[in-house]
């Protein structure tokens, strides 16, 4: 059991000061200023209104204080952030480098190496380079735009990007939003134009692994009347990444009768603070559907926001949370109605194991506006031992008198008597209790394409290898 | 002993908890036997198959579970059940996200290794058939929100597609409307007849045994076995029932 070693536990802190010492020369031993920021853009050839822009953002920053709703983030060293955001950023990191047991998820995950070595950060990309191009070819010939942001920012729908960025999270939102704004790089710009239906999904895989990207991303996507996405978010294999905080952006606007689904599986290393924020912007008759899966970071704080402003709007929210030893996994999901006949859904099952804590919120408004909103919470919780925690946490604001909201929590353990069934057919006790936790997160695998689900459910029975004492 | 025997439990005393369910029961089965084992509610009937199949809930606390000339006892569920011991449950479980069919291919694979996919196909199509399962049940989440009936044929499916040597089946006919029984019914007797499994048949009625051989019966009273004879006892319980049958014994 125990060769076939779980995953990736909690990194040892060494690393991190072998390396500090030896990039100590590009480490700044104050916080963010607006001399790094204007180094920063000019190194991005920033257009003037996004050098202003993250000026703004800074000032922002250091005005507001660490929000008092994340859980502790005090291993976070805020007094060096801009330790995070050296403009020449590229990974001085080298595959020996990589923790051992980061390394050994990769080959239990059958990762090649190449790949292994662009997800640990330490590699260019290889052949997903390729694959990158060729999708972005593929969908170019139908008017789809998918580019880096850099590009999008000065490329032919530049004027789009101006119109739409962090506006539906605005610097102002939280600390983490305001960081973001002032030293995002890297990230995805999509534009599916009126009508188009793309019938594979874009991922972004491709491009989050390049050059160390990925740690204040920025994805914004537009999905124009009528048109129809699916967007993948990330991967199974565990990235990691030498700083240890991720505050990416996601930003989506569904226009009238569009429909875009938003899947992600995360799985940070786990040394990782992971403050992301994501949201949505349902136009009249627009879906929104997010799959979510999160197993890594050490502190992950994710809820995903959408706002049904149109009418006959609706969204859905699919998720499992996977938090083991060390983690502290803060997830759920918030939506505001405001459109009539607007509807929402969230189905999320969180699973807890060897003392990791895992946190549920759901937030529903439902404003005045919001004639005949119909909302339903459904959250599952499976806790694997006593050590571990699950909490529940859902809050409502209705301000209408016809809505239609339900809500229904249930906690629970593995049965020790499924299990003796699974035994009783020849399965070990130890993929017995995996095939249970899986099944118990199939509302999220369900929800995948093949090969993520495959891979989500490799990911889920490593996590539970050496479970049993 | 003599016999070659598949099964052998000697002096078996089990508890649940605190509480001591069997008192020394000694059992023999042969191969490619049938064997009933009747008796009334509460005496220990499910205890004494739990405690064959290895339920850690049930504590043996002397005696010998003997399969196929090994000493089981002290064996885990799971390699019991590679040996070759099969339980169908009285209650099977509900295991949401698990399909049928994927449960019982990763049994077999447990057993096997790598199975050929189209064979196991076809072999589950053939035999779902056979038990008048709707095909789509293959493809359905491991009993949730099957009828008491469709659980029951679906503990039938995994007996006919494993093939153990050792069938315990736990009041597989309760909650049975007739036709089900007799489908049922006819899932047993292909095992009897193909698999030439060994069978302990734990049963309150004389229903489901009605298309099959019968070689021995055996009733259970107070954690013990009290009675041992051939088809005929089957017969006398059916007529006098448990209550009288016990006085006469005494």
């Amino acid at each position: 059991m125990s060769e076939e070693k779980s995953y990736v536990a909690d990194i040892d802190r060494s690393i991190y000061d072998i390396k500090d010492v030896e990039n100590d020369d590009f480490r700044m031993k104050d916080g963010l200023s607006h001399e790094i920021i204007d180094k920063l853009s000019e190194e991005k050839h920033d257009p003037e209104w996004m050098r202003e822009f993250r000026h703004k953002s800074l000032d922002i920053y250091n005005q507001l204080g660490v929000p008092d709703w994340v859980p502790n983030i005090d291993g976070l060293d805020m007094d060096h952030i801009a330790t995070y955001v050296r403009p020449k950023s590229k990974m001085e990191n080298t595959w020996e480098n990589v923790p051992d047991d980061i390394k050994e998820t990769f080959e239990r995950l059958g990762i090649p190496e190449a790949e292994r070595k662009s997800l640990a950060g330490v590699g260019a990309q290889y052949d997903s380079e390729l694959v990158y191009h060729n999708v972005k070819d593929d969908v170019s010939k139908q008017g789809v735009v998918y580019t880096d942001m850099e590009s999008a920012l000065t490329g032919e729908y530049a004027d789009m990007v101006h119109e739409y960025f962090m506006k539906l999270v605005p610097p102002t939102d939280h600390k983490f939003a305001a960081l973001h704004g002032a030293v995002w790089s890297g990230g995805s710009f999509v534009y599916v134009p009126k009508g188009v239906h793309l019938d594979i999904p874009l991922q972004s895989y491709f491009r989050l692994n390049a050059k160390g990207a990925g740690q204040f991303e920025h994805t914004l996507i537009i999905v124009d009347e009528g048109a129809d996405l699916h967007f993948i978010e990330g991967c199974s294999a565990p990235k990691y990444n030498v700083a240890n905080l991720h505050a990416g952006c996601v930003e989506l606007y569904i226009k009238k009768n569009a429909k875009l689904r938003y899947s992600t599986i995360e799985n940070w290393s786990k040394n990782m603070y992971n403050l992301n924020t994501k949201r949505a912007l349902c136009e009249e008759n627009a879906v929104v559907e997010w799959v979510s899966g999160s197993f890594g970071s050490h502190v992950g704080c994710l809820y995903p926001m959408s706002v049904l402003k149109g009418d006959n709007s609706r969204t859905e929210f699919t998720g499992v949370t996977f938090a083991g030893a060390t983690q502290n996994l803060d997830t759920g999901a918030k939506v505001v109605h405001i459109g009539e006949n607007t509807t929402s859904y969230m189905n999320t099952r969180s699973i807890s194991k060897d003392g990791g804590i895992s946190t549920f919120r759901s937030s529903v408004v439902v404003q005045k506006s919001a004639k005949n909103a119909k909302s339903a919470v459904s959250c599952q919780s499976l806790m694997l031992d006593s050590e571990s925690r699950s909490d529940t946490i859902p809050a409502m604001d209705i301000r209408t008198k016809d809505a239609a909201i339900g809500h229904e929590a249930k906690i629970g353990a593995i049965s020790d008597d499924a299990v003796f069934y699974l035994m009783s057919r020849g399965i070990s006790e130890e993929d017995a209790r995996a095939l249970i936790v899986s099944g118990f997160a199939d509302n999220v695998s369900k929800e995948l394409p093949m090969e993520y689900a495959v891979e989500m459910n490799n990911l889920i029975r490593l996590e539970m290898k050496g479970s049993i004492g | 002993m003599g016999k070659d025997n598949l099964l052998e439990i000697k002096d078996l005393h089990v508890s649940v908890g605190e509480k001591e369910i069997l008192h020394g029961v000694n059992l023999e089965v042969g191969r490619n036997e049938t064997h009933v084992l009747m008796g009334p509610n509460g005496t220990g009937k499910s205890t004494l198959g739990y405690a064959i199949t290895g339920n850690p809930g049930y504590t043996v606390n002397s005696g010998k579970i003997i399969l196929d000339g090994e000493d089981i006892t002290e064996m885990s569920v799971n390699e019991r059940a590679k040996k070759g011991v099969f339980l169908s449950f009285q209650n099977p479980l509900e295991v949401p996200g698990v399909t049928l069919s994927g449960f019982i291919r990763s049994a077999l694979e447990e057993r096997e290794g790598r199975i050929k996919l189209w064979d196991f196909i076809q072999k589950l199509n053939k035999t779902m058939d056979l038990l008048n399962m709707d095909r789509s049940y293959a493809q359905r989440d491991l009993n949730v929100g099957f009828s008491g009936g469709e659980k029951k044929k679906a503990e039938i499916l995994q007996l006919l597609m494993l093939e153990p040597k050792l069938a315990i089946l736990d009041e597989t006919d309760s909650g049975l409307d007739v036709d089900a029984v007799r489908t049922v019914s006819q899932g047993i007797k292909l095992y009897q007849e193909q698999c030439k499994g060994s069978l302990l048949i734990i049963t309150h009625s004389t229903k489901i045994l009605e298309a099959l051989t019968v070689d021995v019966t055996h009733v259970m009273e107070k954690g013990k076995i009290v009675r041992e004879g051939d088809v005929s006892l089957v017969n006398e319980i059916n007529e006098k029932g448990f209550e009288n049958f016990g006085k006469d014994a005494e």
